[in-house]
């Protein structure tokens, strides 16, 4: 899998997304120190630095910024929104993404809303970070959650794919003053040792020495192409980029859109693409059914059926649980072949 | 009365005065639903005035309280404007949250109180999430949590108390038990005889005290913020009251049995403390009525205002929902 970002070829700063973002966190926390992290087994000295490595080393030098929490998601989470009501800046680490649910809660009725309550007064600057993707551990640490919150007003949702997006929209995220939920895929991290992932995809790039921010609710079109239009975040984002790869042999030129942000959405750069293309397929890991991507074709379609020459196409994962076994679960995950069938199907 | 401390003349009638501000409201706006002028629902706090003047009278104005979806009087005695309050219950711009949040939503940061939350036990991890601001950042303040009988029964509460009690946060849990978890008993929520027996399961101090008798409200609250202000850490305070209403406005109370309630009303905190004043010739009763019609006025004067306030525009509905 190539790397998508940064002029240099010499791999000077070639980073994870683990890494990105523990730098990223890194030079926040030095940054303002009002910014801190909290969640399960993030500084344990001799422990793990998160689940996925994410916080790994910094223990020693962000001691009074890193907040290991007992197995608590709803009462650390809602601890955090009270703190960022206060004025500081939380940045969560929800060990998988699926133990959201317990926290359901301080997220939907307390984080997202107590702006509006407030009728402007308040503001909620937290950030949280979650795991999702199917990486072999069965149903409750495997779901796509990013469909439960792009519905939430007041909450924004990111989906960053590569190393460079990672630490961007981290940066972008803890310093917006809204609350933000941030999506990280399993096998995207790059972790070594206990976060390792079998099936793990190569998704670092080139980080810039100089502070960036990638902005939230900006998309970005990794692959340019004049036949077909695919969004995909994610995982999904490099699985279509193989698959565009191989459609490319065919003579088939797809354009690769990756949002990072879910909410808010960059519609300007998807109507562009789509006013080129005239057709459009939409990659999800998760359930069909509910999907965040039905949202966007619903929208296209009502938005732009003067320009499409087909109806968006989805493409997600059918409606069940996510299973264990690795043949089952390869069956539940979206694959390149899955797209390059929709894609030649719809140019037919 | 129990009286550990002395208190001047004017603290005194300070808290008569608290008190019967809060009584005095919740009776008016209780009039203004039921003759339709203030819409949705009301859930009022009468009879449990001395659990909310005698902790809030034991805070400074940076400190920092929550409260649940029974937050007048708590908002009242933390300082909030009269007439913010009141404009809010209208849904008027000038309300405290813009007419976006209502009665089960009123607060103010800069009197010391977070918009209120009105998901039973909520408050209660965001409320310790100021105590973790105040800690991290070195401040000598404390916030405090209100929640009621039936609140104590949310995981979020043994969450919460629990991360405080780890963290050794400056949080003041303040269980207000009117008996009542909307129409179901507190021992049918619990089976602990008093509610702050809890306490021991996060290793922290836990007392209960008679709610009713302001004074005995303030010195417990005092003494627990003393601690925590101190770096002693949290403390769980059960403070025994009665709501003398129903849990909202159209709630006939069939459940209460009526001896209770008589000796509820018999024991309720205002005509109590006001006997006690009288008696230690504090105030006169003819001072004491005239502080009645004072304060009276004052809250019609707030209605006043509100109801010649300016409506907000429909879609001003759209705005506010991020920064």
């Amino acid at each position: 899998m190539s790397t998508f970002e940064g002029t240099s070829k010499s791999m000077a700063n070639q980073l994870s997304i683990s890494q990105a973002l523990r730098e990223g966190l890194a030079e926040e926390m030095s940054r303002d120190p009002n910014v801190f992290c909290m969640g399960e087994d993030i500084s344990i000295p001799g422990g793990w630095g998160g689940v996925f490595t994410v916080t790994l080393g910094l223990e020693e030098a962000y001691r009074d910024q890193l907040l290991d929490t007992p197995i608590s998601e709803l009462g650390y989470i809602g601890v955090a929104v009270g703190a960022a009501i206060m004025g500081m800046r939380p940045v969560v680490d929800v060990q998988y993404g699926d133990f959201l649910f317990l926290a359901m809660d301080q997220i939907v009725n307390q984080a997202a809303k107590m702006r509006y309550m407030s009728g402007g007064k308040t503001k909620v600057p937290i950030v949280i970070r979650a795991p999702v993707g199917a990486t072999g551990r069965g149903a409750q640490h495997a779901q796509n959650l990013e469909r439960f919150f792009v519905g939430v007003p007041g909450l924004k949702v990111v989906c960053p794919a590569t190393a460079y997006d990672a630490k961007g929209l981290l940066k972008s995220a803890i310093r917006d003053d809204n609350p933000v939920m941030m999506f990280e895929h399993k096998l995207l991290y790059g972790s070594k040792g206990l976060g390792q992932a079998t099936g793990a995809v190569d998704a670092s790039s080139d980080i810039p020495e100089e502070d960036y921010t990638v902005p939230i609710g900006e998309g970005i079109v990794r692959r340019q192409g004049s036949d077909v239009t695919i969004i995909a975040t994610l995982l999904m984002m490099h699985v279509a980029m193989n698959a565009a790869e191989e459609l490319e042999a065919e003579g088939v030129k797809v354009e690769v859109i990756d949002p990072r942000s879910l909410s808010p959405f960059d519609w300007d750069l998807v109507e562009e693409s789509v006013m080129k293309t005239t057709r459009v397929v939409i990659v999800e890991e998760g359930p069909k059914t509910g999907g965040w991507s039905a949202e966007i074709a619903a929208s296209l379609g009502s938005k732009m059926s003067d320009y499409l020459s087909a109806p968006v196409v989805r493409i997600a994962s059918p409606d069940i649980p996510v299973p264990f076994s690795p043949r089952m679960e390869s069956y539940y995950r979206p694959n390149r072949e899955d797209i390059k069938r929709a894609v030649l199907k719809l140019i037919e | 009365m129990t009286l550990k401390s002395t208190y001047s003349k004017a603290a005194l009638l300070g808290f008569y005065r608290d008190m019967l501000l809060i009584r005095t409201l919740e009776e008016r706006i209780g009039y203004l639903f039921l003759e339709g002028v203030i819409s949705g629902t009301l859930h009022q706090s009468l009879g449990q005035e001395a659990v909310a003047v005698g902790v809030c009278s034991a805070l400074n104005k940076d400190d920092v309280i929550t409260s649940g979806h029974r937050p007048h009087g708590h908002a009242i005695a933390k300082g909030l404007d009269l007439t913010a309050f009141m404009m809010e219950l209208f849904g008027k711009t000038g309300g405290c949250c813009g007419g976006k949040g209502g009665s089960m939503h009123v607060g103010d940061l800069s009197v010391g109180m977070i918009p209120s939350i009105a998901i039973v036990g909520a408050n209660v991890p965001v409320g310790t999430g100021a105590g973790l601001t105040f800690k991290l950042k070195k401040e000598p303040r404390v916030a405090v949590c209100f929640t009621g009988d039936g609140g104590v029964a949310e995981g979020a509460f043994h969450e919460a108390v629990n991360i405080a009690a780890v963290w050794n946060l400056p949080v003041i849990y303040v269980i207000e038990n009117n008996r009542y978890a909307a129409s179901t008993h507190y021992s049918k929520n619990s089976k602990l005889e008093h509610l702050s027996d809890v306490a021991a399961a996060y290793g922290i101090p836990g007392v209960s005290i008679d709610g009713n008798d302001v004074l005995k409200v303030y010195e417990t609250a005092r003494d627990a913020v003393d601690r925590a202000r101190n770096g002693g850490g949290p403390t769980i305070l059960e403070a025994m009251t009665y709501r003398l209403i129903g849990h909202n406005r159209r709630d006939p109370c069939n459940y209460m049995p009526k001896a209770e309630r008589e000796e509820a009303k018999a024991n309720e905190p205002i005509k109590r403390f006001e006997d006690y004043l009288v008696s230690q010739d504090h105030i006169s009763a003819r001072d004491a009525e005239q502080m009645k019609l004072e304060i009276e006025a004052l809250v019609e004067q707030s209605v006043q205002k509100a109801a010649g306030a300016d409506d907000p525009l429909p879609e001003d509905a759209l705005k506010d929902v991020y920064v």
